[in-house]
């Protein structure tokens, strides 16, 4: 679904990503965690196109997207839930849903969107209780709600998603978790970037650690659970418990 | 002072404020997809009333102004292909310079073209003598012709951004231009199309005043600071501000008449606009915290 080989980005001279290598399967959750300013949110929004790649290819479905325009990318079904949401603040619920599938509808303009939108409630039935209200009035958690309901109106083969727990009350994170599960039971491919270690490699078939912008070890969620160097750094282990 | 007087004035006062306000919504437009003050937006109004009048020679004056709608929406176009768009992540100030100094060259062009001859459009109905009694007090017919139009532009506007998904989408890209961009949005393009509403909105104003107060080649800058003004005190991007605010610039300034020398008339919307940005920057219906994160 998504292979990426060598990837190189950033912001001016500041080199983030120093040759970031990775793939994504169909059908399963990725995880790539890593501490602050590791690069994870970049290497994101590189996929996304919306921080410029320098060197590297981004294979998606056998495509090099690397370096194309963010509608583009959107438009090959690869979609990002942005850190902090980034919700439209001065849409309605609704309005904000409609947007996420603006690529569809330019493309057939005769798009009946409703049954869709019906999914998406269904999923966060908070979301259709406050479909007439502005986005910049709802909670922290219905906004995550509304940001992958927004991206998955876009209809998605890959849905990325950048620290979904951020902010968020762990009761609220535990549900937000829950559907990401929920959504690759019902054969969604996920790449998911998280601060919240445990959570993400709860819920992940793979994942990847990212030190200073470049890959450091990779694994199945159970080989990273059960890693020395990742239960220390991550997981909030110390080192006693671990050498006894 | 007498009802008729008084209704005089007000009268006036809302027909002057209802153009400002239309100049203050092109502002607004486009401060809203790109976060800047487009100074060039009164030679928008110059240009269509220009454009119109030497259009009116050849053919009939509805086809005209429609003819010069097109043609200044066209020019907008051309002026954010040329200009905005080839700046590589340019910041707020570079594009506002980049404004102020296309609205110095547009108006040398127009000087070139148009010499420095006043012009004006025949009237739509009646001429310059014919008057309405209302209560009293006396319009011209051309006074309900920018009411009118005014109004039209605001209801169009309002349905084009709740209704259309080419309105919504430069909602979004005002709401949060990133996300509009992860949303498969063209931000640039959506720029484009706000340069050209903006154009052709400024256009149809410069069209149905023209002929009470004349074109010029320069007559649209202080009708850019008068607009700019009522953007100010309504809120930047908020058009029912624009629309209040036009009004409340409108009727001071025609008051003012009366108790000061009518030399003064201009100075009153700079005086209003220095106590707006000293006392509440954020205008009577800005966000506040929006006026602090302004840029500039």
């Amino acid at each position: 679904m998504l292979k990426i080989r060598n990837l190189y980005s950033g912001f001016g001279n500041l080199r983030v990503l120093k040759g970031v290598s990775l793939h994504v399967n169909p059908g399963e959750i990725v995880t790539i965690i890593g501490g602050n300013g590791s690069g994870k949110s970049t290497l994101l929004s590189t996929i996304a196109g919306i921080v410029p790649a320098l060197e590297g290819e981004i294979i998606f479905n056998d495509e090099n997207v690397a370096g194309k325009a963010p509608e583009k990318i959107v438009a090959a079904g690869c979609s990002l839930v942005p850190e902090g949401r980034l919700i439209f603040n001065t849409l309605t619920v609704r309005e904000n849903l409609v947007m996420g599938a603006y690529t569809r509808i330019r493309g057939d303009r005769g798009i009946n969107l409703g049954d869709e939108l019906a999914v998406i409630f269904g999923m966060f039935p908070r979301l259709q209780e406050r479909e007439h209200q502005l986005g910049g009035t709802l909670s922290g958690g219905e906004q995550q709600m509304l940001a992958i309901g927004r991206a998955l109106m876009a209809k998605p083969r890959l849905i990325m998603l950048d620290e979904p727990s951020m902010g968020l009350a762990p009761i609220i994170v535990k549900g937000i978790f829950e559907e990401i599960r929920k959504l690759r039971d019902a054969g969604n491919t996920i790449l998911l970037v998280e601060q919240n270690a445990r959570a993400a490699l709860r819920i992940a078939d793979r994942g990847y650690v990212i030190e200073t912008g470049q890959m450091v070890l990779e694994g199945t969620s159970e080989e990273l659970l059960n890693n020395n160097d990742v239960q220390r750094a991550y997981l909030g282990k110390d080192y006693r418990s671990i050498s006894d | 002072m007498s009802f008729e007087h008084l209704l005089q004035y007000v009268l006036s006062g809302i027909t002057n404020g209802s153009i400002y306000a239309i100049v203050a919504i092109g502002f607004n437009i486009i401060y809203n997809t790109t976060g800047i003050i487009n100074f060039a937006q009164g030679e928008f109004v110059m240009l269509g009333g220009m454009t119109a009048i030497s259009l009116a020679a050849f053919m009939p004056l509805p086809l005209a102004i429609l003819a010069a709608v097109v043609i200044t929406s066209f020019a907008g176009a051309l002026i954010d292909f040329l200009f905005i768009r080839r700046l590589k992540s340019p910041s707020v100030l570079n594009m506002i310079i980049v404004t102020v100094g296309l609205s110095i060259m547009i108006r040398e062009i127009a000087l070139h073209i148009w010499d420095e001859k006043v012009r004006s459009l025949p009237y739509f109905t009646g001429n310059e003598i014919a008057s309405i009694n209302l209560l009293g007090a006396y319009i011209s017919p051309q006074v309900l012709w920018v009411l009118g139009v005014c109004s039209v532009i605001v209801v169009f506007l309002g349905l084009f951004f709740k209704f259309t998904l080419t309105g919504k989408s430069m909602r979004a890209c005002a709401s949060n231009m990133i996300a509009a961009r992860l949303c498969g949005i063209n931000t640039r393009n959506m720029v484009t199309i706000s340069f050209m509403l903006s154009a052709a909105i400024g256009a149809l104003a410069g069209c149905v005043i023209s002929p009470i107060t004349q074109t010029q080649y320069d007559c649209g800058t202080s009708l850019a600071i008068k607009g700019f003004t009522v953007a100010i005190l309504g809120g930047l991007g908020n058009s029912t501000g624009a629309i209040i605010g036009g009004v409340i610039i409108g009727l001071l300034e025609a008051f003012s008449i009366s108790v000061m020398p009518l030399a003064y008339k201009d100075a009153i919307a700079i005086a209003i606009l220095l106590v707006i940005l000293f006392v509440k920057p954020s205008g009577l219906l800005g966000a506040r915290e929006a006026a602090e994160l302004k840029e500039f």
